[in-house]
C-alpha cells in the first residue's frame, strides 16, 4: 500500500481490507466517532483503512446457532434489527451511546476496539458471553470479549487485524436483559457507571441463570461472578437488588476523575447493578 | 489523492478534491461554500454540524468526506427543498423564538427534520430524543421543543405587525431571525475570504512555565508554506491588553514566563490547509515547567511567587460595603447562622468558538469578529497596533453566544497583528480546546458568611467574605470584586452589613465576566443561609423572604433608596400559590418509603443594571431617509438576547411610527455610535433609553419640519411625511428635502448614561440607577441512593419594569434557568482537564424541566417605558433555589457546587452517619 501520512484506502472487499492492513501500520476506521474526537486540531498520523464500504460486513445475521454482528454494524443497525429479548440490554445501551448522530455512524466493533473503560457496549456483550472474531491475512481467531479487552484502552487486536464480527450464541428463550446507565446529564453523556444484566428464570420462577456486568468502575467492564452465583435459585418474590453487598463488587477498581469519585462509583455500582438485575428479573419489556 | 469524491448535495451532483479523510463539515464549509453547517467542537459533542446523509442525521465533523461518496447529503441550505417539513420547521422556529443567537439552529432544524420525516405526531419525549444530540446554550430548549411540535401539527403562529405606538409590549418574532433559520447568518467563521491566511497559536502546555523560543530556520525549512511566525517582537504597539484599561496586564504573546496553561507565546501564519494540518510539536520552543499557584489559598500564602510585579500579595482588587455595626448586631442577635460555600470555574460554552478575521486597508485595519463589545475591541486593539482608535474598524459578525466571555479580546489581537504585518487578510478560528483553555471563565468563589435575625423573623445582620479566583490576568475581575459586596445581601433589607471581597491572581485561565458578574456565586451562599435562618426561627422560607424584601422606600446595603420600581416583593408573592402547592405535593410524595425524595426550594435576587458607579453611556443615531424609511443605528450588539428587536420596538413607539418602517444599521464602529458592551443587563435599559430619547427627538424634529405642534399625529406614506393636527394636515415630500452628511433628511443622536454616584470607602452610594428583581421556585427529586437530582419544574417570576417583548423575555428566562441548572448540577471546569464538551457538561434538551415564567411589571421611572434589564437576572436565583430544594428533599445541605451525584451522595452519606 501507499506510504506516508494521509494515506487513505477504502476497500470494497474483506480481502482488500486485510491486504491493506497487512503492513500493520494502518488504523482500521469506520464510524469515526472515536478517531475524529481524538484528533481535534491535529491530523491523523497513521494511514487509514476505511472499512465502511467492505461488502458483507454490516448488519446482524442469525444462522440458527449464533448471532453475527458484522464489524461495521452501527448502533442504529442493532436497534433496527429484530432480535430476541436477551438483546434488549444491548439495544438499551445502543440508545444511550452518545446521540442519534453518533448511533447512526458509530459501530459496536469500534466501541470494543476503542476499549474505553466507559464503553457502553462492553457490559451488555459481556453478559451475553459474546465472542469477537478477529481477521487478518494470517487467519481468523475467535475469542471471548472478556479476553479481548485486557486493560485501559488495551486489546489483543494485532496491528494487522480487523474485528470482523461480534458473535453471540443463541440465548435461552426465557432470558431477559437490561442496561442501566448513570450519567450526570440525560443525553450525550459518558457513563459514571453502568451495568447490564441477563436473567433467566426456571419454570418454577426461580432464577436459573444470571449474568451481570458493570462498566466505568474499573479499567475494563467486569462481570460480577460471585453475585451471579448467589442469585441462582432466587425466588420471584425477592428482588435481586436486595441481596447485593459490597463483597460482590470487590473486583471493581474505580478511579477518581472529572465525573465522580471512586468511593461514589463503588456505591453507585451496587445500586446500578441492582437496578439492572431487577429490570431483567421483572416483567420483560420490549423497547 | 487526486480522485474527486462525488456526492449529491442538496439535490445537485457535487465533486470535491483534497484529503479523503477531511471532515465533511470542513469540506462543506471551506470548499463547497455551505457555511450554514456550523462547527462547534469537531468531536460530535455539540451537534451543530448535523446534516442528513441519505436521510439519516449525522455529525458532519465525524464523517470523512470519502464516506459521503455516492450519498445524498442535505444541509440547512437545502432543507426547505429536500425535506418534507423543513420550511415549516423554519417558520415555526422563527415564530416561537426558538433561535436566539442562532448558532445551534441549523443543527436543531436538521435533527428535527430527520424526526418529522419518520414521525408525524411526535411526543415531547420523542422530540427530546431526536434533538438530544444538539446542544443549545441560549434558549433552554423550551421554545425549540414547542416549535418542533408546532411544525408537526401545522399550528404556527402568524404575527401581525404592530401598528404605530403598539410595538412596546408586543411579543413579536425577532427582527433578525430569518437568516438564523435559513442558514445564511454569518457568524465569526462564516465569511472569511478564501484567500485569507490562517493563524494558529503556540500555547503553553503548563500552568506556569519559563520558555525560550528557538531558531525558527529549521522549522520554516521543513514547513516552507508558513508565511510568518509572530511573537511579542512583532507587536507594533504595546504587547498588553485588558478589558478594563486601568488594569490592562495581559500580553498578546507572553514574554519570559507563561502564567496559565494555554497562554500564547507565538503564532504561525499560512494557508489554511497547511496551518490546520501543521504538527506544532515541531515548533522551536523549549519549556521549563515552574510550580504554579492554582488556588487563592496558595496565591496569598506568604511565600507565594508574585504573578505581576505591581500586584502585591497577588491581590488584584478588594471590594467592600459596610453599614451599621455588624459585630455588635451579630453578638446580640437572637438567631444566628454561619456557613461556608464554594463554587468552581464555569465555562461559557457558547456553541460558537471565538472566530474572526482582519484585513489591512491602507493605514487602517478592519476586523470582522464575533464580539459583545465592538468599541472596547476597537480601542484595545488600536493600542496593540499602535494606532489611533479611529484607525481600527470593528465589524461585529453575528455572535454565536457570548454570556460575558466575548467581552474580552480573543482572536482580535492575532488577526490584527497578522494582517497588519503581512498585508493580507488573516483569520483565526479557535478550536474547542483552545476556546476552553484560553478564554475567560466564571470566578470560583470561596465564601464565608454569618447572618442574624430576630425571633420575629427580621433580618438584622450579615457578615460576608468572599475570595474569587481571578486567574492569571485582570479581565473583569475588578468588576466582579466590586459587584459582589453590593449584591451579597440579596434583595433584602439588612441594617447591619459588612461584605468584603478579594479577586486573587493565580496560574489559572483568567476568570472574567459571566452572566451575573459574581452574583450567581454569592446567592448560592446567601439564599441558602436565608433558609437556614428561617428554619432556625421556625419561619416559612418564602414568607421570611417576603417579610424582609426591599421596598421602594427601604435602603439597600449601599444606602440607596430606589423610590420606585422595587418589585422583589411582588415576585416572591407571585410564587406563593406554587410554593404551597409544590410543598404539599412533595410531602405527599415523600409519604412513600422509596429512595426518591422530593423537595421544593425558593430563592430571590436583585441585580444592578449597567456598570457599577461608572459611566456607561449609549448613543443612538436615528435618521429619516429620503424614501420615508427610518435608519436605526443600533450599536448594541445582539448576541442572541434580542437587542436588535427590543431597541427597535422602543425607538418605534418613541417616534410614534410603525416598527416596519425601521431599517437596522449594525454595530459596525464605522457606522454606528458607541452603545457600549452587551453585558451587565444594560442594553434594554441604557441603549433602550437612548433609543427612546432619539425617537422622541426625531419626532420633535419631524414636527418642526412640518411646523406643527407637539400633539400632532405623524404618518409616513408614499415618501411623504404627513403631520395631522385637528384642523390641518401638512405633507412634506421627503425626497425634496436637503440631506445631512449621513444622507438623512432628519437625524438625531441621543445619549443616555445612567445616573449613579460613586461609592465611598464603606461602599455607600448609588451604584446603579436601576435594579432588576426576581425569584425562582424549584421542585426537585433526589435519588437518595445515587445522589442524582432531577429538576421537575422551575417557576420564575421576574420584575422587568415593562416587558418590551414578552416572548423574548421568556426566552431569556428559559435560557438563564438552563444555565442556572447547569451551574447547580453539572458544570465545573478544572484547569488543565476536560477541555472539550464531553467532559465539560452543559445541560442537554433532556435536562431542562418545564419552566413557567411570570412577568411582574413594576416600572422604573428611569428606564425606557419603565423597563429594566433581565439578561443576567434570569440565571441568578436558579442554582440556590435548586440547592434549597435538594435540602428540602434530602436534608443534605450542599455547600460546594456543582451538586454532582457524588457530592450529593456524600452529603447524604454524612447525614446517615450521624
Amino acid at each position: 500500500m501507499r506510504k506516508g501520512p494521509n494515506v487513505y484506502l477504502r476497500p470494497r472487499s474483506m480481502e482488500e481490507a486485510l491486504d491493506a492492513m497487512a503492513n500493520g501500520d494502518a488504523t482500521a476506521f469506520c464510524g469515526g466517532t472515536d478517531v475524529f474526537p481524538a484528533h481535534v486540531g491535529r491530523s491523523l498520523a497513521r494511514p487509514v483503512v476505511d472499512i465502511s464500504a467492505v461488502a458483507g460486513l454490516r448488519g446482524v445475521e442469525f444462522d440458527g446457532a449464533t448471532y453475527r454482528i458484522g464489524g461495521t454494524t452501527t448502533w442504529s443497525d442493532v436497534l433496527a434489527a429484530p432480535l430476541p429479548l436477551a438483546f434488549d440490554g444491548l439495544k438499551a445501551a445502543a440508545r444511550e451511546v452518545g446521540s442519534i448522530q453518533i448511533q447512526n455512524r458509530g459501530t459496536i466493533a469500534g466501541n470494543l476496539c476503542n476499549a474505553s473503560p466507559a464503553a457502553d457496549g462492553v457490559p451488555p456483550l459481556l453478559t451475553l458471553d459474546a465472542d469477537v472474531e478477529l481477521r487478518s491475512l494470517r487467519g481468523t481467531r475467535v475469542m471471548p470479549l472478556a479476553a479481548f479487552i485486557t486493560g485501559y484502552r488495551k486489546t489483543v487486536l494485532a496491528p494487522d487485524e480487523i474485528l470482523s464480527a461480534v458473535l453471540v450464541r443463541v440465548q435461552p428463550p426465557r432470558a431477559r436483559s437490561s442496561f442501566v446507565k448513570l450519567g450526570a446529564r440525560r443525553y450525550l453523556v459518558i457513563s459514571i457507571v453502568m451495568a447490564a444484566a441477563v436473567v433467566e428464570r426456571g419454570h418454577d420462577g426461580r432464577i436459573s441463570k444470571a449474568a451481570v456486568a458493570v462498566g466505568a468502575a474499573s479499567a475494563v467492564g467486569q462481570r460480577l461472578s460471585q453475585l451471579e452465583r448467589d442469585l441462582i435459585g432466587l425466588t420471584p418474590d425477592a428482588a435481586p437488588s436486595s441481596i447485593i453487598t459490597s463483597r460482590h463488587i470487590e473486583a471493581l477498581t474505580p478511579i477518581d476523575d472529572v465525573r465522580a469519585t471512586a468511593v461514589y462509583r463503588l456505591e453507585a455500582a451496587i445500586a446500578v447493578a441492582g437496578a439492572a438485575l431487577d429490570l431483567a428479573a421483572g416483567e420483560p419489556s420490549r423497547g | 489523492m487526486a480522485d474527486a469524491i462525488s456526492f449529491t448535495l442538496n439535490g445537485a451532483v457535487t465533486a470535491c478534491t483534497g484529503s479523503p479523510m477531511a471532515r465533511l463539515s470542513d469540506v462543506l464549509r471551506h470548499q463547497l461554500g455551505k457555511t450554514g453547517t456550523k462547527t462547534g467542537c469537531d468531536a460530535g459533542d455539540c451537534g451543530a454540524c448535523s446534516v442528513l446523509i441519505d436521510g439519516d442525521i449525522a455529525c458532519a465533523c465525524l464523517v470523512p468526506v470519502a464516506q459521503a461518496e455516492g450519498t445524498h447529503v442535505v444541509t440547512i441550505e437545502g432543507l426547505p427543498q429536500h425535506s418534507t417539513m423543513g420550511e415549516r420547521l423554519q417558520r415555526a422556529f422563527l415564530a416561537r423564538g426558538a433561535a436566539q443567537c442562532g448558532i445551534c439552529t441549523p443543527g436543531m432544524l436538521m435533527a428535527a427534520a430527520a424526526l418529522l420525516a419518520r414521525e408525524k405526531a411526535p411526543t415531547r419525549d420523542m422530540i427530546a430524543d431526536a434533538l438530544g444530540g444538539v446542544l443549545c446554550r441560549c434558549t433552554g430548549y423550551a421554545k425549540i421543543i414547542a416549535a418542533v411540535a408546532d411544525a408537526a401539527s401545522g399550528t404556527i403562529a402568524a404575527f401581525e405587525e404592530p401598528g404605530a405606538g403598539h410595538a412596546v409590549g408586543a411579543a413579536i418574532a425577532r427582527l433578525d431571525g430569518q437568516p438564523k433559520v435559513d442558514g445564511t447568518e454569518a457568524f465569526g467563521a462564516d465569511a472569511i475570504p478564501r484567500d485569507a491566511l490562517w493563524i494558529r497559536a503556540i500555547r503553553s502546555p503548563f500552568h506556569r512555565a519559563g520558555f525560550v523560543l528557538g531558531n525558527s530556520t529549521a522549522f520554516l525549512a521543513s514547513n516552507p508554506q508558513i508565511v510568518r511566525i509572530l511573537t511579542a517582537a512583532d507587536i507594533p504597539g504595546r504587547n498588553l491588553f485588558g478589558a478594563i484599561p486601568a488594569f490592562a496586564d495581559q500580553p498578546v504573546f507572553a514574554t519570559g514566563e507563561t502564567r496559565f496553561k494555554g497562554e500564547a507565546v507565538a503564532a504561525v501564519v499560512g494557508p489554511r490547509a497547511i496551518i490546520e494540518a501543521l504538527d506544532i510539536s515541531g515548533f522551536p520552543v523549549t519549556w521549563q515547567e515552574l510550580p504554579p499557584l492554582l488556588t487563592p489559598q496558595q496565591a496569598v500564602a506568604a511565600d507565594a511567587h508574585q504573578l505581576h510585579a505591581n500586584r502585591p500579595g497577588n491581590i488584584l482588587v478588594r471590594g467592600r460595603v459596610a453599614r451599621g455595626d455588624v459585630e455588635a448586631a451579630l453578638a446580640s442577635a437572637a438567631i444566628t447562622v454561619e456557613g461556608q460555600f464554594e463554587t468552581g470555574f464555569v465555562e461559557h460554552a457558547y456553541i460558537e468558538p471565538e472566530a474572526g478575521w482582519a484585513r489591512r486597508v491602507g493605514e487602517r485595519i478592519e476586523i470582522t469578529v464575533s464580539t459583545q463589545s465592538p468599541y472596547l475591541d476597537r480601542d484595545d486593539t488600536a493600542a496593540i497596533l499602535g494606532l489611533a482608535p479611529e484607525a481600527v474598524r470593528i465589524i461585529p459578525s453575528a455572535c454565536g453566544g457570548g454570556f460575558g466571555s466575548k467581552l474580552d479580546l480573543s482572536v482580535q489581537p492575532f488577526v490584527a497583528v497578522a494582517a497588519w504585518v503581512t498585508g493580507r487578510p488573516c483569520a483565526m478560528v479557535f478550536s474547542r480546546p483552545e476556546s476552553i483553555q484560553s478564554t475567560t471563565k466564571r470566578h470560583p468563589a470561596s465564601m464565608r458568611s454569618r447572618m442574624a435575625a430576630t425571633r420575629e423573623g427580621d433580618l438584622v445582620a450579615m457578615d460576608f467574605e468572599g475570595d474569587f479566583n481571578t486567574g492569571a490576568y485582570s479581565s473583569w475581575g475588578p468588576t466582579v470584586a466590586n459587584r459582589v459586596p453590593v449584591h451579597a445581601s440579596g434583595p433584602y433589607a439588612v441594617p447591619h452589613y459588612r461584605a468584603q471581597s478579594r479577586a486573587i491572581l493565580t496560574n489559572c485561565v483568567s476568570a472574567g465576566a459571566f452572566r451575573g458578574f459574581g452574583v450567581p456565586q454569592t446567592v448560592i451562599a446567601q439564599e441558602q443561609m436565608l433558609d437556614m435562618l428561617a428554619e432556625k426561627i421556625g419561619f416559612d422560607a418564602l414568607e421570611f423572604r417576603i417579610r424582609n424584601a426591599l421596598t421602594d422606600d427601604t435602603p439597600t446595603v449601599t444606602g440607596q433608596v430606589m423610590g420606585d420600581g422595587v418589585g422583589i416583593r411582588e415576585c416572591l408573592v407571585a410564587l406563593r400559590f406554587d410554593w404551597l402547592r409544590a410543598r404539599k405535593d412533595a410531602r405527599n410524595f415523600n409519604l412513600g418509603s422509596g429512595r426518591l425524595r422530593r423537595g421544593v426550594g425558593v430563592a430571590g435576587m436583585f441585580y444592578g443594571c449597567g456598570n457599577t458607579s461608572l459611566p456607561n453611556p449609549s448613543t443612538i443615531r436615528f435618521g429619516l431617509k429620503p424614501d420615508g424609511r427610518l435608519s436605526l443605528h443600533q450599536g448594541a450588539v445582539d448576541i442572541g438576547q434580542g437587542s436588535n428587536t427590543v431597541i427597535a420596538q422602543i425607538a418605534a413607539d418613541a417616534v410614534g411610527l410603525p416598527l416596519a418602517l425601521i431599517d437596522l444599521v449594525s454595530a459596525d464602529t464605522d457606522l454606528s455610535p458607541d452603545c457600549g458592551k452587551s453585558s451587565a443587563s444594560r442594553q434594554t435599559f441604557v441603549t433602550g433609553k437612548a433609543a427612546e430619547r432619539a425617537g422622541l427627538a426625531l419626532r420633535r424634529a419631524m414636527l418642526r419640519l412640518a411646523n406643527a405642534g407637539p400633539d400632532a399625529a405623524i404618518e409616513i406614506a408614499h415618501g411623504r411625511l404627513l403631520v395631522q393636527e385637528p384642523a390641518i394636515i401638512r405633507a412634506v415630500q421627503l425626497d425634496r428635502q436637503p440631506l445631512d452628511h449621513h444622507g438623512y433628511v432628519l437625524c438625531t443622536e441621543e445619549t443616555f448614561d445612567p445616573p449613579t454616584s460613586p461609592l465611598d470607602a464603606n461602599g455607600q452610594g448609588s451604584p446603579y440607577a436601576v435594579y432588576g428583581f426576581g425569584a425562582h421556585l424549584a421542585e426537585v427529586e433526589v435519588d437518595m441512593t445515587l445522589g442524582t437530582v432531577k429538576v421537575l419544574q422551575i417557576v420564575a417570576a421576574h420584575d422587568v419594569g415593562r416587558a418590551i417583548n414578552p416572548n423574548l423575555i421568556e426566552g431569556q428566562i428559559e435560557g438563564g434557568v438552563a444555565q442556572g441548572i447547569g451551574m447547580a448540577l453539572m458544570e465545573e471546569f478544572t484547569p488543565g482537564r476536560g477541555e472539550n464538551l464531553h467532559d465539560y457538561l452543559i445541560p442537554t434538551i433532556g435536562d431542562i424541566p418545564p419552566i413557567r415564567s411570570i412577568l411582574v411589571e413594576r416600572p422604573s421611572s428611569v428606564g425606557p417605558f419603565g423597563a429594566k434589564g433581565v439578561g443576567e437576572q434570569v440565571l441568578i436565583p436558579t442554582a440556590p433555589a435548586i440547592l434549597n430544594a435538594i435540602y428540602n428533599a434530602s436534608g443534605a445541605r450542599i455547600t460546594r457546587t456543582p451538586a454532582t451525584p457524588d457530592r450529593v451522595r456524600a452529603a447524604i452519606r454524612a447525614l446517615e452517619a450521624t
